[in-house]
C-alpha cells in the first residue's frame, strides 16, 4: 500500500476537480459528500500505509513518482516519503480533516457557495499532504506555499465582507514574510548540499560547518514563525477567524499551523547540529506561549480566545522542538489537533445555533439547550487546560518535563502559562454555557445542532480523552508508544549529537505532574470563583488594573505598532512609488516610451507589409544576394 | 540484353508515406461519389493515425534501414518528425471538420490536399538526398498553394493562394540553384556524400554559395526574415483551417530538412552557417514580435507570432549541437500543439466573411464562453512561455542549448523577445477576461464535437508536457539518438 | 578561393555592359522613321488584330493544362517501354501503380466536368 501513498494526495485533488468544475450542477448535498468521500478515501490510504510502516526496511520508503525535470545537473524527482513521522501527520491531517469535512456539511448548510467551499477545503487537504509527504525540501516548500494560498482563499471565503477579505490578505502577506526566509533557507540548502532530498541532506549535514547549518536552520525557522504563528508574526491567526469556523478548525488549529513544527521536527538533524538556533526556537516558543495566553485572558470573542490559545499551544510545541524534545512536540501536535479542532467546532456549533453571535457577553446559560456541545466543549477545555489524565495533560506534561531538564526558566514560563490556560479556558466555558442568559433574544433561538455536526464533536471528544494513551510518561515506567514509533526519524541526529542521558527520576516526574495538575485545578477554580460565584470581581480587577487590562484587551497594541512601523510607511512608500516613480518615471518614460517606440516600429513594419508581391520579391532577392555574398566571400 | 538488377528498395521504410498517399487518393475518388464530406474527414483521420502507428512499429526494425538506394531514411529523427506532421494533420482535420462546415467550405479536396501535403512533409523529413528533398518540398508546397486558395469566392483567399504560389516558386528556384551548385561542387546529391567530400577537401566557394542559396530556400519555407513577407498575407487570407495546418506543418518540414542537411552535409562550414542562422534568428524574432504588437486582428497577429517562433527555433538550429537539435524537435512538437490550439479557437470564433477575428471581437469571451476563453488563455500563456506550461520548457531547452553552444548573446536576445511577445499575447487575454462584449458582437456558434476533441487534445498536451517535460525529453533523446 | 571566380564576375560585367551598349548606341545613332506597321506588336510575322487584353474562355487553360500533364505522363512511358523487358514483372507493377494514380486524376477531372466544353 505504501507504493500507492500518492493516492492520498490524488483523492482530494479529484474532489477539487469534480467540485471545482461540476460543483454547481451536482447540487449542495453532493458537493459535501464528494468532499467527505475523497478525504475518507485518503484517510483509508493513510491508515493502510501507516500499518505497513513497521515492516518497511528501516521504517522508511521513498516512493518515486516521476522525474519532473532535468536541466543539466539540476534533476528534480517528484517522490514521496513514507516514514513514521509523515504517516502520523497524514493520519492527523486526513483523520481530523475528515471529521471537519463532515462537520462542515452541517455548518455550511445555509451558505450559497458550498461547491467553492469544499473545493478549497479539498485543495487544502491535498496541499497539506504534499507538504508532509514530500521527501525533499522543494516539495515541502511547494506544499508550504500551497497551504498559504489555500488559507488565503478560505479565510477570505466570504470575500464580500471587508473584514474577511482583509484578514485573508493579512494572513497571506504575513505568511509571505516568513516564506521569504524559508525560501532563502531552501536556497542555502541547495547551494550547500547540492541536493534537496532529506536523506542526502541529513547524511551530509555532519560534514558542513556549524555556521552554515545555523544560518539554514535560522532561515527555515523564520518560515516556521510565519506559518506556526509565533512571535512576532502571529498577528494573522486571530484575524483568520473571519473565515468559516470549519476553516478555523482545519487550518488554524489542526493542520496548517502545525507545518512549522513538523518542518523543525523533520529537520531535527539540522537543528540538533545548530544549538544556537535551537535555543532561539525554544525561547521564541516559550515567550509566545505566555504572551498569547495573557491576551486570551481578556478576549470576549469565543473564537478569538481559542485563536490565542492556539498560538499559545503552538508556542509549547515550538518550545518542545527547540529543547530537542521532537517526539514530545509532535505528540502535543497530535493531541492538540484533536482537542483544538473539537473546541473550534464546538464554538462554531454555538455560533451556528446563535446565528453568528460569538461575543461571550451576549451568551451564557447555553448548557441546558446544547448539552452535546456543552459536554464536548468541556472535554476539549479540560484537555486544553491539561486536566489530569486527558490527552492534553500527557502531552503538555511531557513537554514540561523535557523543558525542565533543559532549562528551568523556560519550564517556569511553561508552568505559569498552564495556569493561565486553565483559567481562560474555563472563563470561556463559564461565560458561554453557565450563568444566566445575557441576551434573551439570542437565547430564544438557541437549539442543539444536527447529528452531522455533533457526531464529529463526540468522536473528537473521545480522542481528546484517550489520545494521551499514545504517549504515556516514560519516566514513570509506562509504555510511551509514540516515542518508539518516531524513533527511526529522530535517531539520525543521535549519530551526530549523542543524546544526553539525563533522565529525571520517577520522583521528579511525579512532582512535576503534581505541580502542574495543582496549577490547572487552581486555574479552573479561580475561573469558577471569578466568573460564576463573584462576577463583580472580574470588573473590579479590570478597573483596578485598568492600564494592564487595557494593554491586554488591545493585544499589546501589536497590530497598531505594526501599522505604524510597517504598514503605514509601506503604504506611504507604495503611494510614492505609485504616484511619482511609477506614473511619473516608469509609466511615462519607460513603459509609454518603450510601448511608443515599439509600437512605432510595429507600424513601420506594417507599412512595409504593402501586400505587393513585387516588393516582397525584392526583399527576397536582396536577402538572397546578401546571404549568397556572405557565404561566397567567406 | 542483360536484365537490370532491381536494387533493394525497402518499401517498409516508406510504408507510412504510402498509407498517407493512399488515403489521399481514396479521398479524391470517394469525394466524387459521396455527398457527406465529413466522412471523408474521418477517413483521413483514420489514415493519418494508421500511418503514425505503422511508422512507430518500424522503430528498430528493417524499416529503419536506408531505403531506395540511400535517398530516403526512416530513422528516429524522421520518425519523430513524422509524429509531428501526423499530429498536425490529425488535429487540423479535426479543426476542419467543424470549421469548414460553418463557413460553407466543406469540400473533399481539403482533406485530399492535406494528406498530399503531409506526405510531402514526411518525404522531406526522411530525405537524405537533395532530389528527394525537392520532390517532397514541391509536393507539400503545391498542395499548400491550392489549399490557401480553397475559398475561391473570397478575394483574400485567392490572393493568398496566388501570392504564396508566385513567391514560393521564386524561392524554390533559389533552392534548386543552391542544389545545383552543391552538386557541381561535390559531384553528389547524397547528403552524407556531400558531407564527406566537403569535410575532406578544401573549402569550395561554389559549395558555399550553394549552401547560401539552399538556406534562402528553406528560410522562405520557415518564414524567416527577410523572406517572411508572404506569411501574414497568406496566413490571414487563407481559410483558418488551412492556416492551422500550414503554420505548423510547413515550418516543421522546413526545419526537418534544413537541420539534417546542415548537420550531415555541411558540418565543415558550421562556423559560417552558425553565424548566418544566428543573424536570421535575431531578425526573425525581433521583427516578428514587433510587428505582431501593432496588429488589430488576432489571426494576423498569430501569423506574425509564428514568424517570431520560427526565430526562436532558429536559435536552436544555430547552436549546431546535438542538444540544439533535441531542443528544436522538442519545441516543434510543443509548438504544434499550442499553435494549432490557438488557431483552432480563432476558427471557432470566425464567422463567414472573416468576421470575428478582430481583437475587439474577443472582448467578453470569458463571460460568453468560459471554456473557450480558458483554453485560448492556456494556449496563449504557453506561446508566451509561461511556466509551467509546455511552451516554457520548449523555450528553456532552446535557450539552454544556445548558452551551452557559447551563443549566450543570442539567448539573451531571445529572452528579451519573449518578454516583448508577452504584450500581444496577454492583450488577447485582457480582451477576453477584462473587457465587456460589445452589444453588436456576433453570437458564438457552438463548436462541433470534432473541434472540441482537437481543443481538448491540444490543451491536455500543453498542460501535460508542462507537468511532465522530462518524459518527453527522454522520448526525444531516445527516439532520435538511440 | 573566391579569386578563382574572378573571370565569371568579369564575364557578368561585360555581359551587362554589352547589353547596355547595345541598347544605348542604337538609341542615339540609329535613324528613326516610325510607321504604323513598324511600331506594331511583333507577333511572329502575322498581322496582329484586336487587343491582347481580352477575355479568353477558361476552358482553353483547362484543356491546355490537362494536355500538358497527360503529355508528360506519356513521355514517361517511352523509356519505360524501351527497357520494359529487362525490368520484368517489377517494371510492370511499378507502371501499374503509376497508371492507377494517373487514373485517379483522370476520373477526378472527368467527374468534376473539366472535360465538358460548356
Amino acid at each position: 500500500m505504501t507504493n500507492f501513498i500518492w493516492l492520498a494526495i490524488a483523492f482530494p485533488l479529484v474532489g477539487v476537480v469534480v467540485n471545482g468544475i461540476f460543483g454547481r450542477k451536482l447540487g449542495r448535498a453532493a458537493n459535501g459528500w464528494i468532499a467527505v468521500g475523497t478525504v475518507a478515501a485518503a484517510f483509508v490510504v493513510g491508515v493502510l500505509s501507516f500499518l505497513q510502516v513497521p515492516s518497511l526496511p528501516e521504517h522508511a520508503q521513498i516512493v518515486p513518482l516521476w522525474r519532473w525535470i532535468t536541466i543539466g545537473d539540476f534533476e528534480v524527482y517528484l517522490s514521496l516519503l513514507v516514514d513514521p513521522l509523515s504517516m502520523l501527520m497524514t493520519l492527523v491531517v486526513t483523520g481530523v480533516g475528515l471529521l471537519i469535512h463532515i462537520y462542515a456539511i452541517g455548518y455550511m448548510d445555509h451558505d450559497k457557495d458550498v461547491a467553492r467551499f469544499f473545493t478549497y477545503l479539498n485543495l487544502f487537504i491535498a496541499s497539506m499532504l504534499i507538504l508532509v509527504l514530500s521527501d525533499n525540501f522543494l516539495g515541502l516548500y511547494v506544499g508550504w506555499e500551497l497551504v498559504g494560498a489555500c488559507s488565503y482563499l478560505l479565510i477570505g471565503f466570504w470575500f464580500y465582507k471587508d473584514s474577511a477579505a482583509d484578514a485573508g490578505k493579512k494572513a497571506f502577506i504575513v505568511n509571505r514574510v516568513g516564506d521569504f526566509g524559508f525560501a532563502l533557507g531552501v536556497f542555502l540548502i541547495w547551494t550547500t548540499f547540492g541536493t534537496l532530498q532529506y536523506t542526502n541532506v541529513f547524511e551530509a549535514a555532519g560534514d558542513k560547518p556549524v555556521a552554515v547549518i545555523t544560518a539554514i536552520t535560522a532561515l527555515l525557522f523564520v518560515g516556521a514563525i510565519g506559518k506556526s504563528a509565533q512571535l512576532p508574526l502571529y498577528v494573522w491567526l486571530p484575524d483568520a477567524m473571519e473565515g468559516p469556523t470549519p476553516v478555523s478548525a482545519l487550518i488554524h488549529a489542526a493542520t496548517m499551523v502545525t507545518a512549522g513544527v513538523y518542518m523543525i521536527a523533520r529537520s531535527n538533524v539540522l537543528y540538533a547540529l545548530a544549538p544556537q538556533t535551537s535555543t532561539i526556537v525554544a525561547v521564541v516558543g516559550g515567550v509566545t506561549a505566555l504572551f498569547a495566553a495573557t491576551i486570551a485572558l481578556v478576549q470576549f470573542d469565543l473564537k478569538r480566545v481559542m485563536a490565542y490559545s492556539t498560538i499559545s499551544q503552538l508556542g509549547y510545541m515550538v518550545m518542545a522542538v527547540g529543547v530537542g524534545a521532537y517526539a514530545s512536540g509532535i505528540f502535543h501536535l497530535v493531541t492538540h489537533a484533536f482537542f483544538k479542532a473539537l473546541l473550534f467546532m464546538a464554538a462554531g456549533s454555538v455560533m451556528h445555533a446563535a446565528h453568528d453571535v460569538i461575543d461571550m457577553r451576549r451568551l451564557g446559560g447555553l448548557k441546558a439547550k446544547m448539552p452535546i456541545t456543552y459536554w464536548t466543549f468541556v472535554v476539549g477545555g479540560l484537555a486544553l487546560a491539561g486536566f489530569p489524565l486527558t490527552a492534553g495533560f500527557f502531552s503538555k506534561d511531557e513537554i514540561l518535563a523535557k523543558t525542565f531538564e533543559a532549562n528551568i526558566w523556560l519550564y517556569a514560563i511553561g508552568v505559569f502559562t498552564a495556569l493561565l490556560t486553565a483559567f481562560y479556558t474555563f472563563r470561556a466555558i463559564f461565560m458561554t454555557f453557565h450563568g444566566k442568559p445575557k441576551d434573551a433574544e439570542v437565547y430564544e433561538h438557541i437549539h442543539e445542532n444536527k447529528p452531522v455536526m455533533t457526531v464529529p464533536l463526540v468522536i473528537l471528544a473521545g480522542l481528546s480523552i484517550f489520545g494521551g494513551l499514545l504517549g504515556l510518561p516514560g519516566g514513570l515506567g509506562l509504555p510511551n508508544w509514540l516515542d518508539g514509533w518516531l524513533e527511526p526519524v529522530f535517531e539520525l541526529k543521535n549519530m551526530f549529537v549523542p543524546a544526553e542521558a539525563v533522565h529525571t527520576g520517577v520522583g521528579t516526574e511525579v512532582g512535576l505532574m503534581a505541580l502542574s495538575s495543582t496549577l490547572v485545578i487552581l486555574g479552573i477554580v479561580a475561573a469558577w470563583w471569578v466568573y460564576l460565584r463573584k462576577p463583580q470581581i472580574a470588573e473590579k480587577t479590570a478597573q483596578s488594573f485598568a492600564a494592564g487590562y487595557k494593554l491586554l484587551a488591545n493585544k499589546y497594541y501589536v497590530d497598531e505598532i505594526y501599522d505604524a512601523l510597517f504598514v503605514n510607511p509601506a503604504r506611504g512608500l507604495g503611494v510614492f512609488f505609485a504616484k511619482v516613480v511609477d506614473m511619473g518615471v516608469i509609466d511615462m518614460v519607460l513603459v509609454d516610451g518603450t510601448a511608443k517606440s515599439v509600437g512605432y516600429f510595429g507600424r513601420v513594419m506594417s507599412r512595409w507589409q504593402t501586400g505587393y508581391i513585387r516588393n516582397y520579391v525584392v526583399s527576397i532577392f536582396v536577402g538572397a544576394i546578401v546571404i549568397g555574398a556572405y557565404f561566397f566571400l567567406r | 540484353m542483360t536484365a537490370i538488377e532491381i536494387p533493394a528498395l525497402n518499401f517498409a521504410a516508406l510504408l507510412p508515406l504510402f498509407i498517407v498517399v493512399g488515403t489521399g487518393l481514396l479521398v479524391v475518388v470517394l469525394d466524387l461519389f459521396i455527398a457527406d464530406k465529413k466522412s471523408l474527414g474521418w477517413l483521413s483521420l483514420f489514415g493519418v493515425i494508421l500511418a503514425a502507428i505503422v511508422g512507430n512499429m518500424q522503430q528498430g526494425g528493417a524499416g529503419f534501414d536506408p531505403a531506395f538506394q540511400n535517398v530516403s531514411l526512416l530513422d528516429g529523427y524522421a520518425n519523430f518528425f513524422n509524429i509531428i506532421f501526423l499530429s498536425t494533420a490529425a488535429l487540423s482535420i479535426l479543426v476542419a471538420l467543424g470549421y469548414l462546415g460553418r463557413v460553407g467550405l466543406h469540400r473533399g479536396e481539403y482533406y485530399a490536399l492535406l494528406l498530399f501535403a503531409t506526405s510531402g512533409m514526411m518525404a522531406m523529413g526522411m530525405a537524405t538526398d537533395l532530389m528527394v528533398v525537392f520532390i517532397g518540398l514541391e509536393t507539400m508546397s503545391i498542395a499548400l498553394y491550392v489549399m490557401s486558395a480553397l475559398n475561391r469566392h473570397s478575394r483574400p483567399s485567392g490572393e493568398a493562394g496566388i501570392k504564396y504560389f508566385l513567391m514560393g516558386s521564386f524561392a524554390s528556384a533559389f533552392l534548386l540553384y543552391g542544389m545545383a551548385l552543391t552538386y557541381g561542387a561535390t559531384g553528389s546529391t547524397n547528403f552524407s556524400d556531400i558531407g564527406s567530400v566537403l569535410t575532406a577537401g578544401t573549402v569550395a566557394p561554389m559549395a558555399m554559395l550553394g549552401l547560401g542559396l539552399l538556406l534562402v530556400g528553406f528560410a522562405f519555407k520557415v518564414a524567416a526574415v527577410p523572406f517572411q513577407w508572404w506569411t501574414p498575407d497568406v496566413y490571414h487570407g487563407a481559410p483558418t483551417a488551412v492556416t492551422t495546418f500550414m503554420s505548423v506543418g510547413a515550418k516543421a518540414a522546413g526545419f526537418a530538412t534544413l537541420m539534417r542537411l546542415l548537420m550531415v552535409s555541411f558540418p565543415a562550414f558550421a562556423v559560417d552557417w552558425q553565424l548566418a542562422i544566428a543573424v536570421l534568428a535575431v531578425l526573425t524574432m525581433t521583427l516578428g514580435n514587433v510587428a505582431a504588437l501593432a496588429q488589430k486582428d488576432v489571426k494576423r497577429m498569430l501569423a506574425y507570432s509564428s514568424i517570431a517562433h520560427a526565430g526562436y527555433i532558429l536559435v536552436g538550429v544555430a547552436a549546431a549541437t546535438t542538444e540544439g537539435i533535441k531542443s528544436v524537435l522538442f519545441y516543434l512538437l510543443i509548438y504544434a500543439f499550442m499553435n494549432i490550439g490557438a488557431f483552432a479557437v480563432v476558427g471557432v470564433l470566425e464567422q463567414k466573411e472573416a468576421i470575428g477575428t478582430k481583437l475587439t471581437e474577443y472582448a467578453g469571451l470569458a463571460r460568453k464562453n468560459p471554456w473557450l476563453a480558458m483554453v485560448m488563455a492556456l494556449f496563449l500563456f504557453s506561446l508566451t512561455g509561461f511556466p509551467p506550461l509546455a511552451g516554457f520548457w520548449g523555450k528553456l531547452y532552446i535557450f539552454r542549448a544556445a548558452v551551452n553552444a557559447d551563443l549566450t548573446w543570442l539567448a539573451v536576445v531571445a529572452v528579451i523577445n519573449s518578454g516583448v511577445a508577452a504584450f500581444y499575447y496577454l492583450s488577447v487575454i485582457v480582451q477576453m477576461y477584462m473587457k465587456p462584449a460589445a452589444d453588436d458582437a456576433p453570437e458564438i456558434l457552438p463548436s462541433t464535437p470534432a473541434t472540441r476533441i482537437a481543443l481538448a487534445v491540444a490543451g491536455l498536451a500543453v498542460v501535460l508536457i508542462g507537468i511532465l517535460p522530462a518524459s518527453l525529453v527522454d522520448m526525444v533523446a531516445k527516439g532520435v539518438f538511440g | 578561393m573566391p579569386a578563382d571566380y574572378l573571370p565569371i564576375l568579369i564575364m557578368l560585367v561585360v555581359a551587362a555592359l554589352f547589353a547596355l551598349v547595345a541598347l544605348i548606341v542604337p538609341y542615339y545613332m540609329g535613324p528613326r522613321n516610325p510607321s504604323t506597321s513598324k511600331s506594331d506588336t511583333y507577333e511572329s510575322g502575322k498581322l496582329p488584330f484586336g487587343t491582347a487584353r481580352r477575355q479568353v474562355p477558361i476552358h482553353y487553360y483547362m484543356v491546355a493544362m490537362l494536355f500538358m500533364m497527360f503529355d508528360i505522363e506519356v513521355i514517361f512511358f517511352y523509356p519505360w517501354a524501351v527497357i520494359f523487358r529487362q525490368l520484368k514483372i517489377f517494371g510492370l507493377i511499378e507502371m501499374g501503380v503509376f497508371v492507377a494514380i494517373l487514373l485517379v486524376g483522370y476520373v477526378y477531372i472527368w467527374k468534376k466536368g473539366a472535360l465538358e466544353w460548356d
